[in-house]
């Protein structure tokens, strides 16, 4: 009955779509009918990380054009920062960039740091290099478990998060979080490593390289990973440098730019690493270097292990620290000390700096200027995710529908760090 | 003076204002007249080659007599420097002209000082809100616009109201 009806008109079926019975005579003199799609993508959807929302416009299954709508996660953290002292912005970078929270806390500390021209004790610049590597370690498994799950290799996912997760219980005995740490302070860390902890990290950098030859099974010479991701989202190293990408994005493109290099900051100098770069520009050679680079902060955390000096971990001076917990109910200095640290804050002095550090997403950088008082006049938080947005377009033309998932993926963007 | 200063300054000695280093930082103010001028002389020039566009902001003086403060921070990859470019401009004629035509990243970074500072740049191929919604009503980042907002979000119904 059905059938029948098709056949003998325009009808919907029962998804809604709507049938065009063209005889082959009308085919023939019209020729064949085309028609641009214009297709929402987001802002629920699993493969987007977060809340991002895409227009494509379709030409069948290509992409004409792809347009990013973006603001859903836009809290303000910017304008919040102008009326907050410079310790209380620590906690509104974690919630920047969330799978990241260390490299944010780290970045925004550094640039506070660089304004007042503080020196970190040598133990707290090992610490922070450790801690942000394995941040880096974690950053780039979370974003391969995930690129991985888009494409349709699920059983990785599973391995990079039980590696993640190892981290993160140290993260936790660290600072007693797992995401939203603030462990960076203005002038040091919160906690020292404990030799426990220690013990912990070396069994875990031990194994490390060999859980990743794990993944390399998984992928390596998985047909459908490399067919998914080869040849897909060129962009070449001039239009990388063009669209202003930082990080693995640029380095898979073949530019030699990485912050840890270029602006040497904590002990990066100090330990043998290599920078990754790819030659193509394409999402298999973003993943390659991702993947060495993990082979490579495994590396500088065991060099930095081996060459973990004595002593304190933050700096012991007022203005800037908190006194000693146990010196405040004895000592009457320091309780005026505690107390003018939390009412007023630390108060840099006046003028502007640009900060950059080297973030598993790309060039994180803030620009405070200082006004003198406690709070900063203006604060800007250059966000990694947020200019490889910009590049999405032009990397997203020309390829099949069925790629915006890897080409998303490609980036590592996290929306709370894009829209902040 | 830095010698990229001092190239910017003899390149254009009628629109150069002011050259400081501080925080180990390079800072060259310039007139926004000239800043395409000027952004074409970083990328171009052998001596300079300022490739990397890495951030554009705003900052707003509601003291001062030209209001808005526009910045500019490039980075040469193959000199390994970097260079913050500023250009005031005023309230009343609340413009700049674009630099997307040179670099490409400038498209996002320009809409979002429109979005949240309000300063227009002319020739933009696609100016609008980026972050925020389209009828937003002001800029938030401007001084004078409060935390907490206009009390536009009190109006929305699916809010429950915290203070009856």
């Amino acid at each position: 009955m059905d059938r029948e009806d098709h056949r003998s008109g325009n009808s919907s079926n029962e998804f809604g779509l709507i049938y065009h019975p063209e005889s082959a005579e009308e085919m023939e003199s019209k020729g064949p009918r085309t028609e641009d799609l214009l297709l929402n993508m987001g802002p629920q959807h699993p493969s987007t990380h977060g809340v991002l929302r895409i227009v494509l416009d379709l030409d069948g299954e290509r992409i004409v054009k792809a347009t990013p709508h973006l603001g859903y996660l836009h809290r303000g953290v910017e304008k919040l920062s102008e009326g907050k002292t410079y310790n209380q912005i620590i906690t509104l970078t974690d919630r920047l960039d969330y799978v990241c929270a260390m490299t944010n806390n780290y970045a925004y500390v550094r640039a506070v740091e660089k304004l007042h021209g503080l020196k970190i004790p040598e133990r707290g610049e090992y610490v922070r290099t450790i801690v942000a590597e394995m941040q880096r370690i974690a950053g780039h498994l979370f974003w391969l478990g995930t690129q991985a799950l888009d494409i349709g290799a699920m059983t990785v996912f599973f391995y990079t998060f039980r590696e993640r997760e190892v981290l993160l219980d140290i993260f936790e005995a660290l600072c007693g979080a797992r995401l939203t740490y603030s462990f960076y302070r203005i002038g040091g860390v919160q906690n020292d490593l404990t030799p426990e902890m220690i013990q912990r990290l070396r069994k875990f950098i031990d194994e490390f390289p060999s859980k990743l030859d794990e993944y390399d099974t998984l992928l390596e010479n998985n047909r459908i990973w490399l067919s998914r991701t080869k040849g897909i989202a060129l962009i070449s190293a001039e239009d990388a440098v063009n669209f202003g990408l930082t990080g693995p994005p640029l380095r898979g493109s073949g530019v030699n730019y990485d912050v840890r290099k270029a602006e040497p900051y904590a002990v990066y100098d100090k330990v043998q690493w290599d920078v990754p770069l790819g030659k193509n520009g394409d999402t298999y050679d973003r993943y390659w270097v991702r993947m060495r680079e993990m082979r490579e902060s495994a590396k500088i955390i065991r060099q930095c292990l081996n060459q973990l000096p004595d002593g304190p971990v933050l700096v012991d001076q007022p203005g800037v620290t908190y006194p000693k917990r146990d010196k405040i109910m004895v000592d009457m200095e320091s309780l005026i000390h505690h107390f003018k640290m939390a009412y007023e804050g630390i108060k840099p002095p006046k003028g502007e700096v640009y900060c950059a550090t080297e973030a598993p997403k790309g060039e994180l950088g803030f620009y405070i200027m200082s006004d003198g008082s406690n709070k900063p006049y203006r604060l800007k938080i250059r966000a990694p995710s947020y200019v490889h947005l910009g590049a999405f377009d032009h990397m997203a033309r020309g390829y099949m529908i069925s790629d915006i998932v890897t080409i998303f993926g490609t980036y590592d963007v996290v929306m709370g760090e894009c829209d902040r | 003076m830095h010698p990229f200063a001092q190239r910017i300054q003899t390149q254009f000695p009628s629109h150069f204002i002011d050259a400081r280093e501080a925080f180990g930082e390079l800072t060259v103010e310039i007139r926004r007249e000239s800043i395409v001028e000027v952004c074409l002389f970083l990328k171009l020039d052998t001596h300079l080659q300022f490739d990397h566009l890495t951030d554009i902001c705003s900052v707003d003086y509601p003291e001062d007599e030209e209001r808005f403060e526009v910045i500019y921070h490039f980075y040469s990859i193959p000199k390994r420097q970097r260079i913050r470019i500023k250009a005031r401009v005023p309230e009343e004629d609340c413009t700049i002209e674009s630099i997307t035509s040179l670099w490409q990243g400038a498209n996002f970074l320009e809409r979002e000082v429109y979005d949240m500072m309000g300063i227009r740049f002319n020739h933009h191929p696609d100016l609008r809100r980026i972050l925020l919604t389209d009828d937003f009503d002001g800029f938030p980042l401007r001084k004078d616009f409060p935390t907490e907002g206009k009390g536009w979000r009190n109006t929305f119904e699916f809010i429950p109201k915290m203070d009856n």
